[in-house]
Order: structure tokens, then C-alpha cells, then sequence
């Protein structure tokens, strides 16, 4: 997937006005089956996935005994006894280890990343160019549901799910017609202005929609409720890694979280680049970048808890100058139908 | 292309030499591997520059990169135009979106190279 196919700005705009098509293929892929598949699940993440029924999907995590991340996934329920999960391209021998590591439950558990090709659909229209390219009917496939279907043909996971803060759809299909579905959904789209998108927009149209990117927002030094994840923590649920600890947070209360900031002058804000408070330094950018939508260059951050309401202003030092910034509510960027 | 009547640096600055001012910008392909510039950075006029070091920054949506002088001077003139409309740097690089003027030390500037060796270093 390249950065960019006709520019940041312009691919950003597409998905915000129109779609854009993402191929997103390198995202991995875990078939989770058998009589133990939920047991498995619920015992590695920190949401319930005991209340999907077939075709529900939800957004979770892989928690160490800590209440930290290894990975930020999306837990699909094919079956009863057959879950999908989708992980982060980086991390799929690191989650796979870890998943082996803690079946005591001893689901099956197989790793079809290779086998598996994604393309991501995503914009106000989306719906429009999808419909025509296939027999699932898109208005019954509500926000975080998926059908099982066609699309041009081909055998594939309609899912209404998505990494824009948009409206949009998550195409799962045999690896092998990766290129059919690429070509011909960009055909098929081009006259409603739908247009290829890279990393480069997926990483700003997900900043402004707060959607957190693991490694940088999220990793194993951060909580679950440090980093603004509390409702996908459900500690009622019974056992699960990092139960205790989150249980222990929740009721110590925090010392820091994850918070957005814009900067007040043209300086742009990069990731890594060092957070102050009144002269301080007290952590660093863990995602900066101009916000195409918003016209505003925007971030986030860690702050302690008494830095972090917003109207708090910060400085983030740009190549040693110090520029101000002030703390503001997220997300960013809201779609206004939703 | 790359116009001839230019002179290059491995940084992918170009820059026009007329008597001892050389104006000062960079090149389509630096402009085409940013991407959408949104913010340039410059020095004010009277500043001094040296050959090779940076000179300024040029920001796009992806990232930010350090302009680096192609020779030794002074800042004689700075294009203003860009604060407003850094997007010039994408559409017209060898025009409007010159970036600075330098009145240029004394003696023939070094490490420069011709259009047609830049666009050899460029092809590979």
C-alpha cells in the first residue's frame, strides 16, 4: 500500500466528500474455532464478546496482565463457535505467540492473513457505489454488522466497518482476487468521485476521527484506560488478562490519558516531537499532523490527569521552538449523520 | 523537466546564478516526494547561509524536510508569496515558488550538477 496515489490532501477530501478505496490487505487475519473459540476470546480481550450474535462485530484488545495492549483488534462472530479476529499488520507473529500462549481454553486457532484480501471502501457514498457490485443489501448491514455475500463475483465479508471516521464498508475476499475487486470498484466508483487512497490519508482521516494507531497512540506501556479505551473494558464479563490491573486502575484512578490538542499557530506538530506544561517537559506527541478536514494542525498526547482538561494549554517544542498548543475535546472530526 | 539553465544539489535544491545572486528553490522531484506542501519556513533577508547547511524547512501533510543551501551568502530577498499559497512549491516549482535569493560569496560555487547529471542522480 503506498503512501499516496494522487495526494494526501486530495485522497483525505475524497473519503470526507465521496470514498476512497483502501487496499488493506497487509492487516492480518486469525480464524478462532470450536467448542472453546468464545472461551479463547474472552479470556484474551478486554471486551465482551459474549453478547455478538452471528454477523456482529466489535472492536477489542489483546490486554498483558497489566491492562495494557499488545494489539487493538476487531472481533468478528462468523458462528458460535467461529470468530474472526483482525489485527494490525506489525503484530500478527506477536499476536499469534501470544494467543497460542494463553488457549488453555484450546480453541483452534489459524493464522489466514495470506490467504485473506482487504479492501476498504470508504466515504458518504460508499453505500451508493457498493450496492450496484453486490447481493447483500447494504441497507440492512448496520454499523459494526457484516453479511456474507458477493461482490463482482466474488465470495466476501461485507462488513460496515472502517478507519476514516466515515461511512464505509470493509470488503473481505480469497487473496487471490485481490486485483478484480481493486480495478473494478474503482471503475465503478469513479463517476461518484471515488478515489485509490494510501497510508497517508487512512493515518490523517483516523487522527481526526480519534481512532487510535497502535505503536503509536497504544502499546504495552500504555493502559486500556489511560488511553481513553474504558468502554471496551468490561471487567463484569469474568476472567481475562489484565483484569485485575484494570480493576485496580479504574479504582485508584488514573494518572494520565490520552488527550487531543491543536496548536494555535501554523507550527505543525509531529509524532515524538517533546510536550511542556508551564516549562516542563511531561511527555511526547504520540500522533501529530495537519488536519485536512478540520484546517487546524492537531495531535495527541499523554498529559497527567491535572494537565489534561481541556482549554489547558501546552507547548510542543517544533525543532527546538517552543510552540503553543492548547488541550480540546475529541474526536476531532465528527460526521455529522452519525 | 528540469530546466538547463539551472544548476543542482544531491539535496534536490536548484538554483539560478546570475552574477552574484542566485535564487534558490527545489526541485519537481523533491516537490513530487513531499507531497501537498502546506507550510514553508525561511529566513528573513540579511541572514547568512553556508553551502550544504539547512536554510529553512518546507512541511507537507506527511512530513517535514530541511531546505539546505546550495551555496554560501546572504539572504538578500524572501518569497513572501509562499507564506499564503505553499501549495506554489507543488505547482511551479522552478517558478513562482522560487524561495529565496542569495547574494553569493565570492568564488565559484561547488558540488553542483548540471540538469542532465541531475536528472541521471534522479533516475536511479
Amino acid at each position: 500500500m503506498p503512501v499516496e496515489y494522487s495526494g494526501i490532501a486530495k485522497e483525505h477530501t475524497a473519503v470526507r466528500t465521496a470514498a476512497g478505496l483502501f487496499d488493506v490487505s497487509h492487516m492480518g487475519e486469525f480464524e478462532v474455532t470450536g467448542p472453546h473459540a468464545l472461551d479463547l476470546i474472552q479470556f484474551i480481550t478486554s471486551n465482551d464478546a459474549s453478547h455478538l450474535i452471528d454477523g456482529q462485530a466489535q472492536y477489542s484488545a489483546l490486554t498483558t496482565s497489566e491492562g495494557a495492549a499488545v494489539d487493538d483488534l476487531i472481533v468478528y462472530r462468523d458462528a458460535h463457535d467461529r470468530f474472526t479476529l483482525v489485527v494490525n499488520a506489525a503484530n500478527i507473529d506477536i499476536d499469534l505467540e501470544w494467543i497460542r500462549t494463553h488457549n488453555a481454553a484450546g480453541a483452534q486457532v489459524e493464522d489466514v492473513s495470506d490467504k485473506t484480501g482487504l479492501l476498504a471502501l470508504q466515504g458518504p457514498r460508499a453505500a451508493e457505489i457498493l450496492q450496484p457490485l453486490t447481493d447483500v443489501p447494504l441497507s440492512r448491514v448496520s454499523s459494526y454488522h457484516f453479511v456474507s455475500g458477493t461482490v463482482l463475483g466474488v465470495n466476501a465479508r461485507v462488513s460496515r466497518t472502517g478507519y476514516t471516521g466515515e461511512d464505509g464498508f470493509e470488503l473481505y475476499f480469497p487473496a487471490s482476487a485481490s486485483e478484480k475487486l481493486w480495478t473494478g470498484i474503482l471503475k465503478a466508483g469513479g463517476s461518484a468521485g471515488l478515489l485509490p487512497a494510501g497510508l497517508g490519508a487512512r493515518n490523517t482521516l483516523r487522527l481526526e476521527a480519534k481512532l487510535l494507531l497502535y505503536g503509536n497512540d497504544l502499546d504495552r506501556t500504555t493502559t486500556l484506560l489511560e488511553a481513553g479505551l474504558g468502554w471496551i473494558v468490561k471487567v463484569d464479563k469474568g476472567d481475562f488478562i489484565g483484569r485485575d490491573a484494570l480493576i485496580k486502575q479504574k479504582a485508584e484512578g488514573l494518572r494520565r490519558k490520552l488527550c487531543g490538542f491543536v496548536m494555535l499557530g501554523r507550527d505543525i506538530a509531529r509524532d515524538h516531537y517533546p510536550v511542556y506544561v508551564n516549562g516542563a517537559e511531561v511527555s511526547h506527541v504520540t500522533s501529530g499532523s495537519p488536519s485536512i478536514t478540520l484546517k487546524q494542525n492537531i495531535g495527541l498526547t499523554y498529559l497527567p490527569v491535572e494537565h489534561a482538561a481541556p482549554g489547558t494549554k501546552l507547548e510542543v517544542s517544533v525543532r527546538g521552538r517552543a510552540c503553543e498548543a492548547e488541550v480540546v475535546r475529541t474526536p476531532f472530526y465528527k460526521r455529522k449523520d452519525s | 523537466m528540469n530546466p538547463q539553465d539551472l544548476l543542482y544539489s544531491k539535496e534536490h535544491e536548484w538554483i539560478r546564478i546570475a552574477g552574484d545572486i542566485g535564487t534558490v528553490g527545489i526541485t519537481d522531484h523533491a516537490q513530487a516526494e513531499l507531497g501537498d506542501v502546506i507550510y514553508v519556513e525561511l529566513p528573513e533577508a540579511g541572514a547568512r547561509v553556508e553551502a550544504g547547511k539547512a536554510l529553512g524547512t518546507i512541511e507537507s501533510v506527511k512530513a517535514v524536510s530541511e531546505i539546505f543551501s546550495p551555496v554560501s551568502g546572504e539572504i538578500i530577498e524572501v518569497n513572501k508569496d509562499l507564506t499564503g499559497a505553499p501549495e506554489t512549491v507543488n505547482t511551479d516549482p522552478y517558478g513562482k515558488a522560487w524561495l529565496v535569493r542569495i547574494r553569493m560569496d565570492k568564488g565559484p560555487a561547488t558540488g553542483l550538477m548540471s540538469a542532465d547529471q541531475y536528472n541521471a542522480y534522479t533516475a536511479g
